[in-house]
């Protein structure tokens, strides 16, 4: 599955972004395929949040271009975050409101109706699992129903596009199992998944990964690709190899 | 993949799935409710019980040794004024330290012997005034009653000399420290002020700060909603709590104290919102520049709080204020709805009158709405 196959959802072209004199992202570019899932790997401080919040319209680029959902991120950004889901790295729920709650306001700032934000609350709690929690404020639910609630929250409105950044932190290895297993429905439906993790296992889950040093993509391609490539055991080999080579120039 | 999410939306339906949500977070949060409710009637009775300077219900015992018909017509006097209650008359003084030591008595009269005798005269009755001056502010302004009962009853019946100079000043004196006006209705319109300053600007700062420290503010942010769609939804719900708390306000100061309303409450309710608007955008200037609910709670209290009970005029008078700061309290949005309110519940006057406060205010209001609509985009940056 590469970016020559089918529709592209994301294109990035050239992609900068400078702070002052400081070059936080370096003329980036890749596409992602409609319904691929797209790990976006990079040490802290790599450029990869400064990347993420680019695509998602909220920081404007200083150069290049980028098309997320068939939009121009510079100047189409509310045609964007239309199309687009997100859950951030921290917990997105509002704690004091119950489950159903937090989906129907979701579900309502993303201009679903009534009837379908019902129908949507429904088959969610029931692939959830959630039914009997569906009145219970947030707060109360452990950790792994929450990441998983906020996942299926973020993907309510059915966008082109869910950015997931680092959405497993903190969770067991068995919810995050179950977690990528909702990516892979999600990603079925022709959903993109562009996520963003520091769990080299997860990364291996992907179609495709790109490795980000210092503000530049240095590896690019499905994980089979650049363990082949960089003659490496596992995803975790090579990303220490090209994040260690990166630090030391 | 279907298309919902590239429908154009209803702008109405977002923004109520907001507001909706803002309310949850207020109604669930019933500590804060409770405060917020509570406060406001715990500062009208306190402002309107604690802090006046208005004496009444003086209890006064009087010694008469030697009761004749003018001690009798004096005593009755007393005891006609509203302020007074006649608390013991006694003839001798021996009772005295007691009852001041047991603080039954404010103040004691002892008036000389043959009273109606010396009057006929013409004679300098030697009357004694004795005060609970523990504290002296209070002694002062009892003793200043006292006399100008003494004062009136010597023009009525004060024999053959007529001490005119001294019934004026007594007058005069009268004038100043027995106000027509009751302190509760000057701290009255103050307080709507400094509630609605407490709810608006602190309250709307903590909670859109909070949705930046929860990292939810980022969520919103990448949403369709629009900047102003957030603000006017985090807004809104506060703006409704305002005027809650103000109709209370004034339900609490008109039945516990019967402060009068002489104007139209129409036009009263309708200046709080402008002011509340004035309140809200500052609270949202403070939560756009701070990074920390603590942060922004500090700035909304140094900013906001604390310029609105200084610097308003609500308790200090703007003109007993040194000339270099007097211009400073023209930027305090309260200042101007304190003339305003003041203005509209004592002396009952309308627009015609207030309309330059007025336009201070909805100018405030637009100016800060629209600047904080921008340091809320400028932040995202």
């Amino acid at each position: 599955m590469t970016s020559a196959l089918g529709e592209r959802s994301i294109e990035v072209d050239g992609l900068t972004r400078r702070f002052g004199t400081f070059t936080a992202v370096d003329r980036i570019s890749f596409d992602v395929a409609q319904g691929e899932v797209f790990g976006f790997l990079g040490a802290n401080g790599a450029g990869k949040t400064t990347a993420i919040r680019m695509l998602i319209g909220l920081l404007a680029p200083s150069a290049g271009s980028a098309r997320v959902a068939g939009y121009d991120v510079a100047t189409h950004a509310e045609m964007v975050k239309r199309n687009i889901g997100y859950m951030s790295q921290r917990f997105s729920l509002y704690e004091d409101l119950t489950v159903r709650e937090n989906i129907t306001l979701y579900g309502g700032i993303y201009g679903l109706s009534d009837i379908a934000i019902e129908k949507r609350t429904t088959e969610l709690v029931d692939r959830l699992d959630l039914r009997d929690d569906i009145d219970a404020r947030v707060k109360s639910i452990p950790l792994g129903w929450k990441q998983k609630l906020a996942f299926s929250v973020a993907v309510l409105h059915d966008p082109r596009v869910v950015f997931l950044d680092e959405p497993t932190g903190g969770v067991d290895p068995i919810t995050r199992r179950q977690f990528w297993e909702l990516i892979y429905t999600t990603a079925a439906t022709g959903t993109t998944v562009f996520v963003t993790t520091h769990y080299m296992d997860e990364a291996e889950y992907c179609d495709r990964v790109s490795i980000m040093v210092d503000g530049r993509i240095v590896a690019l391609g499905t994980p089979a690709e650049l363990k082949e490539q960089y003659e490496a055991r596992s995803i975790d080999d090579v990303f220490v190899r090209l994040a260690r080579a990166g630090t030391a120039a | 993949m279907s298309t919902p999410a590239t429908r154009p939306k209803r702008p109405p339906s977002t923004l109520g799935a907001f507001v909706t949500k803002e309310m949850h977070h207020i109604l669930r949060d019933r500590q804060t409710l409770a405060i917020l409710l509570l406060m406001p009637l715990v500062q009208v009775l306190l402002f309107g019980y604690a802090l006046r300077t208005d004496i009444r219900d003086l209890r006064v015992a009087v010694v008469d040794p030697t009761p004749d018909v003018a001690t009798l017509r004096l005593r009755s006097r007393l005891a006609a004024t509203s302020r007074f209650r006649l608390l013991k008359v006694s003839t001798t003084t021996n009772v005295l330290p007691e009852l001041f030591q047991r603080r039954t008595a404010d103040v004691a009269l002892v008036l000389p012997t043959s009273f109606a005798e010396r009057m006929g005269r013409g004679d300098t009755a030697q009357v004694l005034l004795i005060t609970d001056a523990s504290d002296p502010n209070t002694g002062t302004t009892m003793q200043v009653y006292v006399r100008s009962v003494l004062a009136d009853f010597e023009r009525d019946f004060g024999g053959a000399r007529p001490r005119a100079g001294a019934i004026f000043i007594a007058v005069a004196s009268r004038m100043r420290f027995n106000p027509t006006l009751e302190s509760a209705n000057l701290f009255v319109p103050g307080l709507i002020a400094l509630v609605l300053t407490l709810v608006s600007a602190l309250m709307t700062a903590i909670s859109l700060s909070r949705e930046k420290e929860l990292g939810t503010l980022e969520v919103l942010l990448v949403s369709p909603l629009r900047p102003w769609q957030i603000i006017v939804g985090k807004v809104v719900p506060y703006l409704v709590l305002g005027f809650a708390i103000t109709c209370l306000v004034l339900t609490a100061a008109r039945v516990v104290f019967s402060v009068p309303m002489r104007g139209s409450v129409t036009l009263l309710l309708a200046e709080s919102v402008l002011f509340t608007i004035v309140s809200l955008s500052l609270g949202v200037l403070v939560a756009a520049r701070t990074s920390s609910q603590r942060a922004a709670m500090l700035g909304a209290l140094v900013g906001t709080m604390m310029p609105t009970a200084l610097l308003s005029g609500m308790i200090f008078p703007i003109t007993s204020m040194p000339g270099w700061l007097q211009p400073v309290t023209r930027v305090v949005p309260a200042r101007w709805f304190i003339v305003i309110a003041r203005g509209i519940m004592l002396k009952g006057i309308g627009l015609e009158y207030l309309w330059r406060e007025t336009a201070v205010l909805a100018g405030m209001a637009l100016l800060l709405l629209v600047a904080a609509t921008r340091s809320f985009h400028a932040h995202l940056d």
